[in-house]
């Protein structure tokens, strides 16, 4: 029997603890417990076998720490083998009558994924992949990845188990007494996005106790569709007489344990501090509950790695506003790259309601599969909304739902054969919910029939994916009423049928409706009204916009969705407020003294104000430039600091930006000096350097900034892609002042006429000499005296 | 070595003169501080710690978990027989702050980065505060706490420290590859104690 259909109609015994038995036989501190599975197999194979005689019916290879980090191809799979064996043998040596099985265990890389670290996603999956071939190659009959703690890193495992082999795998978490991993995240994101990618087991083991466990493991237990595991410590650690121990004994282990599964938990086992009688005692009292059957819970989730969005808590709002089509200010911050306008886009968007992000970067001069991966993980890394991923490439779509991190919102498959071939797979390797829009080979359909008609075939072909209706929402067109005024009545009739007969949750693009109508806001507002009566579940719509956010709450307040009406009282007074302050900003103050104050929002709305009566170039000269100089000057006499200086900078930026999108991009405003900046190769500190180049750009420069942990060689090949005059470098420890030099003495030799100017927390004036630069940059505004010099020349 | 302990600490008092030092604040208005302080959310204050013997060996010092021939510790650690180790983390909430602003606000940045640091040290000195009053009972005085990285005490004892702590079990502490510790906003130290005359 395979261990699939094992775990089909049975419970399954995992094994328990090993580390603490393999101490008992020896084992010295500090030596890792994979070194003995070559040194010491027989006392590996007494303890596999204990288990196997206590009841387990699948035992786990001690691999927990073996990655491909720590050795070679060749060291990985000898490795990987002789553990594999030593289970092998185990099993051959027990007598017990259960169905056995050998397991490979797998840990964490014990790296931190970016943004938070340094592993690159993919050298994840690279390196988990490694170890997965290897267990194959050595024979297993399943994968269990465990005491995971980050979202992420999971996501990673699990990918390169699903792409190397297919085995069964389980996967379970480490969660932390808040409830959640130390990545932030909670039970609800592990179960959909676990799921979704096709884990055949879910749940929970290491850090507590059964009893401190037992929360989580009902949320489990009530979110998951696929068995649920658990495999907790003997309860907490403490020091008693000099040793450590557990708090929890073999028969109030299975005590406790008798509860989560009489609630309807199909593996279980043990982690830290326990033995083969744990398992023995558990087991025993296991063979007399019952096996629940698994409802199937039919559930639409979304997530990031820290938030979770449920469709059944409806109406959810999709914010709207990072798509280029009809947004010259974003077409052009996605052709200059200029992430920072996009990421205030988001987080803007978060703080006005939305619970979705829409990411669509679809223009011009854009290579959307690069930039679809890198604007959504940039957007993850401010905002922890879950993003919808919204192209219509289908090897974009791939390369930024591959990298997601949680479960993506897929916008979007139709009813063409070909365009439901190349997204169905995706959804289902990958994990995500399909916005799935009612048209296909022969256009839209002008009748609602028609639609419902593409809807049916949809999910029927989804479910030859294996891809549940709970997964796809759909989306029945809104048209605009200027072109026919039937219109909407075809969109919501095929809307209401979907929602109702078919069960499926539903969104729609609802300004389309007013298209070529004046005061579209209006139509628009009382349009998502009627959507939401008619069984709309999410709209993609602009969050800025009053008139919608004011049908979201007005609805919610009147059907019963806005407990004590604080949602609608909240709305109206920040609604208020809004006004006032905005009619505040335009009596009082200036540009100049909005920038000098370091006031964001009023800087720009002052400017967008200035913008109707006067030329961008002159409010640039006039007031941003002024304000600019006398910020400096007062912070190089020290009657301002460091924060304001910096809010002053931002103030500006935010005033530029709108003076850009004013100028629709056609003329950037420089001082013609081109100034490569970065942190340096070993370094990951990078605020100092980014403190630089917004001063810098503040002031008319041309600044590429090449991130942290730069390679020498490619600060000296960018420096002369862009014939720059000025490279800027930062280091914060002294462990990385030799990169800086090394950069510096690269620089001088390849492209000699390039100035250099370093700063950050351990360099002095003395030190820059000596490594060879130009200048030292005591702060921001140095940097900027000194490249002010280049100007003109 | 005594077993590791690794406990909660309830949150210590926010030192708002070292957080205006730590970001050149000077005499700015709270406004910003205010605005960053009311968003931080979701600190954790947890420490890990041993108790190991220290003996003399080949000119250096066998600290049990590790061997180091630095002079510094040696002269911190002068008259001490044993030794208190700890890390100690307030997670990873202020390195989400900090990579959040890092993006869009360079100010923010600025500030969830002092902030963190005001934290971190704040709860080693709450840790420092428990030990001491242990340790006094017992008749031992505390020498200042000493970590690697200062002096010519190497950052790679990191290593040895995340090891013998469990730090990656215990507090969810990585080091990368070269020896910085994230949660960014961590700190080790090893603490002598020396035995008060009496």
């Amino acid at each position: 029997m395979t261990f699939r259909d094992f775990l089909k109609n049975n419970r399954v015994c995992l094994d328990g603890g090993t580390g603490t038995l393999l101490q008992k036989a020896g084992l010295p501190a500090g030596v890792s417990t994979e070194e003995w599975n070559k040194t010491h197999p027989e006392e590996l194979i007494k303890i596999h076998k204990a288990y196997y005689d206590a009841g387990s019916n699948i035992v786990m290879t001690n691999t927990f720490g073996v990655n491909a980090f720590k050795y070679s191809d060749s060291e990985l799979e000898e490795c990987v083998a002789v553990a594999v064996s030593n289970v092998k043998q185990a099993r051959e040596l027990s007598a017990a009558p259960q169905e056995k099985f050998v397991g490979y265990d797998i840990g964490s890389l014990g790296r931190l994924l970016a943004p938070l670290g340094d592993l690159d996603f993919e050298d994840a999956v690279k390196a988990y992949s490694s170890v997965v071939k290897a267990a194959v190659k050595a024979g297993v009959d399943a994968f269990m990845i465990e005491t995971m703690n980050d979202c992420y890193e999971t996501k990673a495992a699990l990918l390169a188990v699903k792409e190397n082999s297919d085995l069964p795998v389980m996967v379970s978490n480490a969660y932390s007494e808040d409830g959640r991993l130390l990545s932030g995240t909670c039970p609800e994101i592990m179960v959909a996005m676990l799921e979704g990618m096709g884990a055949d087991a879910i749940g929970v083991n290491c850090s507590l106790g059964p009893k401190q466990l037992k929360p989580i493991v009902e949320k489990y237990l009530e979110l998951a569709s696929v068995p649920v595991l658990c495999k907790p410590n003997a309860g907490l650690p403490r020091v008693e007489d000099g040793k450590t121990v557990f708090d929890v004994g073999p028969e109030e282990f299975a005590e406790e344990m008798k509860d989560l599964l009489n609630k309807g938990v199909c593996i279980f086992g043990g982690c830290c501090g326990t033995t083969p009688e744990y398992i023995k005692e558990t087991v025993a009292i296991s063979t007399n509950i019952p096996l629940k059957p698994i409802e199937i819970k039919h559930k639409t989730v979304i997530t990031s790695s820290t938030k979770f969005v449920d469709f059944d808590d409806y109406p959810i709002l999709i914010g709207e506003r990072i798509n280029p089509t009809g947004k010259k200010r974003l077409k052009q911050a996605l052709a200059e790259k200029d992430i920072n306008y996009i990421l205030g886009e988001a987080v803007n968007q978060q703080e006005k309601g939305a619970h979705v992000l829409d990411v669509n970067v679809g223009a011009l001069e854009v290579d959307e599969t690069e930039m679809l991966t890198y604007v959504s993980g940039e957007i993850q890394a401010v905002c922890d909304l879950p993003l919808q991923l919204d192209t219509s490439d289908p090897v974009a779509m791939e390369k930024a739902l591959r990298r997601y991190n949680g479960k993506a919102l897929i916008n979007s498959v139709n009813g063409k054969e070909e365009n439901m071939d190349a997204i169905f797979p995706l959804a289902k390797k990958y994990g995500g919910v399909i916005i799935a829009l009612t048209l296909d080979e022969n256009g839209i359909p002008d009748t609602a029939e028609g639609r419902i008609a593409i809807a049916k075939r949809i999910l029927a072909r989804a479910a030859e994916y294996g891809i549940e209706k709970n997964d796809i929402i759909f989306d029945t067109l809104t048209m605009t009423v200027s072109a026919d005024t039937n219109a909407a009545n075809v969109t919501l009739g095929a809307l209401k049928y979907i929602r109702e007969q078919l069960g499926c949750h539903t969104s729609l693009g609802v300004s389309n409706v007013s298209f070529g109508l004046p005061e579209r806001s209006r139509a628009n507002g009382a349009f998502f009204t009627i959507a939401l009566e008619n069984g709309l579940s999410a709209a993609i719509m602009n969050p800025f916009s009053e008139e919608m956010m004011n049908s979201y709450y007005t609805w919610k307040l009147l059907r019963n969705k806005d407990a004590n009406c604080l949602g609608y009282i909240g709305f109206t007074e920040s609604a208020t407020s809004t006004k006032t302050a905005t009619i505040q900003t335009q009596s009082e103050l200036t540009l100049k003294e909005a920038v000098e104050k370091g006031l964001k929002e009023q800087a720009a709305g002052k400017t967008k104000e200035l913008l109707k009566s006067a030329e961008p170039l002159s409010i640039v000269q006039e007031e941003i430039i002024p304000a600019l100089n006398s910020v400096g000057v007062n912070f190089e006499n020290k009657k301002i600091f460091l924060p304001q200086l910096l809010m002053s900078a931002e103030a500006a930026s935010s005033a530029f930006d709108e003076i850009k999108a004013a100028m629709d991009g056609s003329d950037k405003q420089g001082n013609g000096v081109k100034i490569v900046i970065a942190t340096v190769k070993g370094d990951i500190h990078d605020i100092g350097k980014n403190i630089v180049k917004l001063l810098l750009e503040n002031y008319g420069f041309d600044v590429t900034d090449l991130g942290r942990d730069v390679e020498p060689e490619s600060v000296v090949n960018k420096a002369i892609e862009l014939n720059a005059q000025i490279v800027g470098l930062s280091a914060l420890m002294t462990t990385t002042v030799p990169a800086m030099e090394e950069t510096i003495k690269l620089l001088k030799e390849k492209y000699p006429e390039c100035a250099t100017i370093v700063g950050g927390a351990v360099l002095t004036e003395e030190l820059a000499e000596r490594i060879g630069a130009t200048a030292y940059g005591k702060d921001a505004m140095e940097t900027v005296r000194f490249a002010e010099k280049y100007i003109n020349n | 070595m005594t077993p590791v302990r690794t406990i909660s600490i309830e949150e210590p008092k926010f030192n708002i003169k070292e957080i205006k030092r730590y970001s050149h604040y000077g005499e700015a208005d709270d406004s910003l501080l205010d605005s960053c302080l009311e968003e931080l959310k979701g600190i954790t204050y947890r420490v890990s710690y041993a108790e190991f013997d220290i003996t003399e060996k080949d000119g250096g010092l066998d600290l049990e978990f590790a061997f180091t021939d630095s002079k510094n510790l040696q002269t911190n650690l002068k008259n001490c027989e044993k030794i208190i180790l700890f890390a100690a983390t307030v997670g990873f909430a202020p390195d989400r702050l900090i990579e959040k602003y890092n993006r869009i606000s360079p100010a923010k940045a600025l500030m969830f980065q002092a902030i963190g640091s005001e934290r971190a040290e704040s709860l080693c000195d709450a840790f420092n505060e428990m030990i001491r009053a242990e340790y006094d009972a017992k008749g031992y005085k505390l020498h200042p706490r000493f970590s690697p990285g200062y002096g010519d005490l190497p950052i790679t004892m990191q290593r040895d420290i995340m090891r013998v702590l469990d730090c990656r079990k215990n507090l969810g502490i990585i080091l990368n590859e070269n020896c910085l510790m994230m949660p960014s906003k961590s700190v080790t130290a090893i603490i002598g104690t020396e035995k008060k005359e009496s």
